[in-house]
C-alpha cells in the first residue's frame, strides 16, 4: 500500500468528531494521568494516588479483553465463553518471565524444588529473556487458539455448542494448571515478582509506566480492531454472523476468516493478560475458572455488542461496580452482576452504547 | 547423441503431469471451466441415500451451455438434494458430477464450487440483513477471496460501475444505501439474484425464485431469467406451473430421485407417467 493511501485509510477509520474524542481520551490517559500522579502534590485534591493508577491500568487490560471478545462475538457472531484461557496464557508467560527474573541467582522456586527439579525444566527455558517472553505472549495463546479453532471451525461447530466447548477448554486449562506437577505453581500460581526490565515493581514510576503501556496498547489495539471491522474483511465477518451459508455459496471460505479473527482475538487477550499480571502481582489458575470467562461476555453484552467502544465501556462499568461492590457488599456481588446482566438483556439488548446511539438519532431526528 | 535424446525422452515421460498422483498434480486454482462440448453440467448415475431413503436414485441429467432449464417435481422428489450435490453441500454415494468437461464437482468444497462459477439462490431469500444493498453486491462481486485482499480491499471505478449496472438491472438503485433487512420480500429475492450475477457465474441454480412475489414481480423475474440464458446456463426449480410455462424451453420432471420425463412443457405435461405421479391423476 502506498504511504498516501495508507494514511487516507487511517483517516477513514473514523469520522472527524470520533477522531477528536479518541485523541482527547488518549491525551487524558497518556498525559493528564501522569501529570496528576507525578506533578500534582499528594495533598492536593486532584492528585491521583499510585493505587488508583494501577487500578486504572488493570481496567484498561480488562477493556482490551472485552475488545478482543467483541471482535469475535459482536462482529463475527461466535460466542466464546473461554477467553479466560487466552488471558491466563498471556499472564502465565509474563509470570514465568517475572519468576525467572526474581530467581536469577540460581535458586529455584519452592514449587519446582518439591517436584525434585535441580534446574529449570525445559518448558521454563528462554523465559529469562524479555524478548523471548514478548514473542511467547503472542505465540502461546495464538497457537492454542489456532489448533482449537481449526478443529472446531472445520467441523462447523457453531452457536451454543461452540460456546460450551470453549467453557470446557478453559475449565480443562484451569485443572491442568491447578496440578502442582504441571510446574507452574499449582493453585497458588506464580507470585513474588520483584522487577521487570530492571525496574522494581510497585514503585510510583513503574506503576505509572505499566499504566502508560496498557493505555497505549489499548489504543493501538482499538485502532487495529477498527481497521479490521471497517475493511471488507469486517463486512465478511458480519456476513458470517448473519448468513454464513450464503457467504459460503458466494465463494468465501468461512473457516479461514473465522480462524483469523479467532486468533487475533486470542492474541489480544493474551497481551491483556501479560500486562495485567505485573499490575496485580499474581497469576493463578482461577483466571481460567469458567465464571471469569462468562463475566467477560457480560462486559461486552452490557456495553453493546458489535461496537468496539461498547466493549470498553462495558468492561469499565462492570469493573468499577465490582470494585465498589466487592468491598462494600462482598456477598451480594454476584447477585448485582446477575441483575445487571438480566437488566441489560431485557431492556437494553443493544447495550449501553446502543441506547446512547438511539438517543442521539432520536434527538437528531427531531432537530 | 541417440542415448542422450532417449534419456531426455525418458525424463519427459517421467515429468508428465497427467500421470502423477493427484495430490502432486493439483488443478490450478483459477482454471476456467471448459464448455467447448456445449455441455455445462454432467450428472451421471447419482445416488444419495439418507438413512435408507433414496433422495436421489441413479439420476442422470445434462444441462447445456447457455440453456434455461426448469426442474419440477412433487415434494421429496430430490430437487433440493440435487442442488446440494451440485454445489458441494452433499456428497453422493455414487455417481459423478462434472462442471464443464474439466471440473469434478465431487472433489470441491462449497466455496470452491462457487468460485469456479456456479451460483446458487436459495428458496428462502438470504441476504446480509445488516449490510446495505450496495455492500451486499460488493461482497458478492467476483474477486479474490483471500484474507489479505479483504483487508486492503478498495473498489476500483470499474467495479463501482459494475455494481451500478446490477443495481439498475434489479431495480434497486434508489435503495442502494438501505439495509437489506428493510427490503420487501420481493426486493430481497431480486437482491439475491443480483448478488448471484455479481459472481459472474457460468451456471445459476435458482430455487423457487418467484415464491411470495406479486404478479408483476413474477413477470419481471421471468423476463430477467430468460434474458440471462444464453450468456449463462440457468437451472430453475419451481412449483409455480404458470411461471414455468412462461420461461421454460426444456423441462425436467423429477420423481423419487430420478428423471421421470424430459422435454418441452407440452410434451412433459402430456406424458402419461407425469400425469399419473405429478398431477395425481389416476389411470
Amino acid at each position: 500500500m502506498q504511504p498516501q493511501t495508507a494514511l487516507s485509510r487511517v483517516g477513514r477509520l473514523h469520522t472527524r468528531t470520533a477522531w477528536l474524542i479518541l485523541v482527547a481520551l488518549a491525551v487524558l490517559a497518556l498525559v493528564v494521568v501522569p501529570v496528576l500522579n507525578l506533578v500534582v502534590p499528594p495533598d492536593h485534591p486532584l492528585h491521583m494516588p499510585g493505587w488508583m493508577v494501577t487500578l486504572a491500568g488493570r481496567f484498561l487490560c480488562l477493556a482490551l479483553v472485552a475488545l478482543a471478545l467483541d471482535l469475535i462475538w459482536g462482529y463475527t457472531g461466535i460466542l466464546s465463553l473461554g477467553h479466560g484461557v487466552f488471558f491466563a496464557m498471556g499472564g502465565y508467560v509474563m509470570g514465568a518471565h517475572l519468576t525467572r527474573v526474581a530467581y536469577d541467582d540460581g535458586r529455584l522456586p519452592n514449587f519446582l524444588q518439591w517436584l525434585d527439579y535441580s534446574d529449570w525444566p525445559w518448558y521454563w527455558a528462554g523465559f529469562d529473556s524479555f524478548l523471548f517472553t514478548l514473542v511467547m505472549i503472542g505465540l502461546v495463546p495464538g497457537i492454542l487458539a489456532f489448533i482449537f479453532g481449526f478443529l472446531a471451525f472445520r467441523s462447523r461447530v457453531r452457536g451454543v455448542y461452540f460456546a460450551i466447548i470453549t467453557q470446557a477448554l478453559t475449565f480443562g486449562g484451569m485443572h491442568l494448571f491447578f496440578r502442582t506437577e504441571t510446574g507452574f505453581g499449582g493453585d497458588t500460581g506464580l507470585t513474588n515478582f520483584d522487577t521487570l526490565l530492571g525496574f522494581e515493581l510497585g514503585t510510583p514510576g513503574s506503576r505509572l509506566a505499566l499504566f502508560w503501556v496498557s493505555a497505549a496498547t489499548l489504543i493501538t489495539a482499538y485502532l487495529l480492531c477498527r481497521w479490521i471491522v471497517t475493511s471488507k474483511l469486517g463486512r465478511v465477518m458480519t456476513a458470517i454472523r448473519d448468513a454464513e451459508t450464503r457467504l459460503r455459496f458466494t465463494g468465501y471460505d468461512p473457516l479461514r476468516y473465522k480462524l483469523f479473527v479467532w486468533v487475533v482475538s486470542a492474541v489480544l487477550c493474551g497481551v491483556a493478560g501479560a500486562l495485567y499480571v505485573p499490575q496485580t502481582g499474581v497469576i493463578n489458575p482461577s483466571e481460567m475458572a469458567p465464571p471469569a470467562s462468562i463475566e467477560m461476555a457480560i462486559w461486552v453484552a452490557l456495553g453493546g455488542r458489535g461496537t468496539l467502544v461498547g466493549a470498553i465501556v462495558g468492561a469499565g462499568i462492570v469493573n468499577v461496580v465490582k470494585t465498589w461492590a466487592t468491598s462494600a457488599y462482598p456477598d451480594l456481588w454476584l447477585y448485582i452482576l446477575g441483575a445487571m446482566f438480566i437488566g441489560v438483556t431485557l431492556f437494553l439488548p443493544k447495550g449501553v452504547v446502543g441506547v446512547l446511539g438511539m438517543l442521539r438519532r432520536r434527538r437528531g431526528g427531531e432537530a | 547423441m541417440n542415448a542422450l535424446s532417449r534419456s531426455l525422452d525418458d525424463f519427459r515421460e517421467l515429468m508428465r503431469r497427467d500421470q502423477v498422483f493427484d495430490l502432486v498434480n493439483r488443478s490450478a486454482r483459477n482454471d476456467t471451466v471448459d464448455m467447448s462440448h456445449g455441455v455445462a453440467l454432467y450428472l451421471e448415475g447419482i445416488t444419495k441415500s439418507f438413512d435408507g431413503f433414496r433422495a436421489l436414485d441413479d439420476l442422470t441429467l445434462y444441462i447445456g451451455d447457455g440453456e434455461l432449464r426448469c426442474i419440477i417435481g412433487p415434494n421429496g422428489a430430490g430437487k433440493t438434494t440435487l442442488m446440494d450435490v451440485i454445489t458441494g453441500k452433499t456428497r453422493p454415494d455414487e455417481g459423478s458430477a462434472w462442471f464443464g468437461s474439466n471440473m469434478d464437482l465431487l472433489r470441491l468444497k462449497e466455496h470452491e464450487v462457487a468460485q469456479r462459477g456456479i451460483g446458487r439462490k436459495f428458496q428462502k431469500p438470504t441476504v446480509y440483513e445488516n449490510h446495505t444493498v450496495f455492500e451486499n453486491l460488493e461482497l458478492a462481486m467476483h474477486a479474490d477471496r483471500g484474507l489479505v485482499t479483504s483487508l486492503t480491499w478498495r473498489l476500483s471505478g470499474e467495479q463501482h460501475d459494475r455494481i451500478g449496472e446490477i443495481l439498475e438491472l434489479i431495480g434497486l438503485t434508489a435503495r442502494r444505501d438501505t439495509e437489506a433487512g428493510l427490503l420487501s420480500h420481493g426486493q430481497k429475492q431480486w437482491l439475491e439474484i443480483g448478488s448471484l450475477l455479481m459472481q459472474n457465474p457460468r451456471l445459476l441454480l435458482v430455487d423457487e425464485p418467484v415464491a411470495g412475489m406479486s404478479g408483476q414481480e413474477t413477470e419481471a423475474t421471468a423476463e430477467l431469467l430468460t434474458s440471462l440464458a444464453g450468456k449463462h446456463s440457468v437451472v430453475v426449480v419451481e412449483h409455480d406451473m404458470d411461471f414455468v410455462r412462461s420461461i421454460a424451453r426444456q423441462v425436467t420432471v423429477l420423481h423419487q430421485g430420478s428423471v421421470l420425463a424430459e422435454g418441452s412443457m407440452d410434451q412433459v405435461q402430456n406424458a402419461p407417467r407425469v400425469r399419473e405421479v405429478y398431477l395425481g391423476e389416476e389411470e
